[in-house]
């Protein structure tokens, strides 16, 4: 495949065509914040916060779904995009109820991660303060929607990764939302086959093993990485 | 010079905050020569006083007192800090948000009527218990807020980090793992 040769921040490197500027970054070490993207599931653009500046276009463009092209320049980190990255958390925080001292992910999670290292120390906008249900019927994984991003992270992990189908999007907009097979509750999905990899996928506490509580929501990531390098790469490296 | 007029303040909170103030331990000492603390839970002060310097406000903005002490502490304090996640998100006390706006009246009937084991009734002597608002509120959405000290609670570490850059006179700003909420 031809290589493309491209600037990131300054630095010359070339790329694979078909190659994403995400991906072109992370092969020379450059680091940029991320959250809806997961290694070894296609990536959807929809948190925006992987957003870079590309000369000669005005617009925002999300760099884990933008390919590279030919002598293209681009920017991680301005302070335009430190500004856009802070709004779009500040907007993540107040659309949800986010209450980190007594979420289980609470020192695992993403966004709270995230969100301190982009420099938030409050949210200016108003918080919504929505109300959703709890679903806790599954024998092994509940779902607090007051926590969940809408990454769609453990959507990707169920139909790409497990290939069950189990978990997908319903609603528009602010009425968004995270459903188990037709909408129903979760332990009375058939098509669930208990494997955890959504649970493995969240980057917030929306997904967690049943029976933990404040801060004792860890992952495996790894074990996803090992399903995804053994189907890509036949390799079986624990 | 005169010393510093620093205030600490108790709004919707569970008193955390004052505890991880009080983790300071011998920072206290130095901070005593260099503050005078004029209002606090821990000091016996009715009234809220004039000019002070710092004021740190712990606690969400949850009944008509606490709106109008925040109003009276903005009007009286030149630098405000909110102190800690139910100052700065609203965090815990604001849970009761999500039961819609007339959460107010199902919390308490909750509280004193169908948790009481004696004398069931909602308190409504004038004076004695204050009206809870519809909506608890971060303290920046009441009134101007200065800085921020994220945490529940914030570590002393954090709060000796901030109490040391306002006492040098300089900004306060906290960075990376010191803005965690949580």
């Amino acid at each position: 495949m031809a290589a493309k040769t491209l600037t990131i921040d300054g630095k010359e490197i070339s790329a694979e065509e078909g190659a994403t500027i995400l991906q072109a970054a992370e092969e020379h070490g450059i680091t940029m914040p991320t959250l809806c993207h997961l290694d070894g599931v296609y990536d959807v653009g929809a948190c925006r916060l992987c957003l870079v500046e590309v000369a000669g276009t005005p617009k925002l463009l999300p760099a884990c779904t933008t390919r590279v092209t030919e002598g293209m320049d681009v920017k991680t980190d301005t302070e335009r995009l430190r500004k856009y990255r802070r709004m779009t958390l500040e907007l993540l925080f107040a659309e949800r109820n986010h209450v980190c001292a007594v979420c289980v992910a609470n020192g695992h999670c993403e966004l709270q991660s995230l969100a301190y290292s982009q420099g938030m120390d409050h949210v200016r906008y108003e918080y919504r303060f929505p109300h959703w249900e709890v679903d806790n019927t599954h024998p092994l994984f509940g779902m607090d929607p007051h926590r969940c991003i809408l990454c769609t992270r453990c959507v990707r992990a169920c139909w790409h990764i497990e290939g069950a189908g189990t978990l997908n999007v319903s609603g528009r907009s602010a009425g968004s939302h995270i459903i188990t097979d037709l909408n129903q509750p979760w332990g009375l999905a058939d098509s669930c086959t208990r494997c955890g990899k959504c649970v493995m996928s969240c980057p917030t506490g929306a997904l967690y093993y049943k029976g933990s509580t404040v801060s004792e929501m860890e992952r495996d990531r790894s074990k996803l990485e090992f399903i995804v390098t053994a189907r890509e790469k036949k390799q079986w490296i624990a | 010079m005169d010393r510093l007029k620093v205030a600490t303040v108790w709004l919707g909170g569970c008193a955390g905050c004052h505890m991880s103030f009080l983790d300071l331990d011998e920072f206290l000492l130095e901070l005593a020569d260099q503050i005078e603390l004029v209002y606090s839970p821990v000091v016996d002060m009715k009234e809220y006083p004039e000019n002070v310097d710092v004021c740190l406000i712990e606690g969400a903005v949850c009944n008509e007192d606490n709106l109008e002490l925040a109003r009276k502490i903005r009007a009286r304090t030149k630098v405000l800090v909110a102190f800690g996640d139910c100052a700065v998100t609203a965090n815990v006390p604001a849970i009761r948000n999500q039961l819609g706006l007339d959460n107010a009246e199902s919390v308490l009937q909750h509280a004193y009527i169908e948790h009481a084991r004696h004398n069931p009734g909602i308190p409504k002597a004038p004076g004695i218990v204050p009206e809870l608002l519809a909506r608890v509120m971060p303290v920046h959405e009441a009134v101007e807020v200065d800085y921020f000290l994220p945490g529940c609670p914030p570590p002393a570490s954090r709060i000796k980090t901030l109490m040391l850059q306002v006492l040098a006179g300089e900004t306060p700003k906290l960075e990376g793992a010191d803005l965690k909420f949580g």
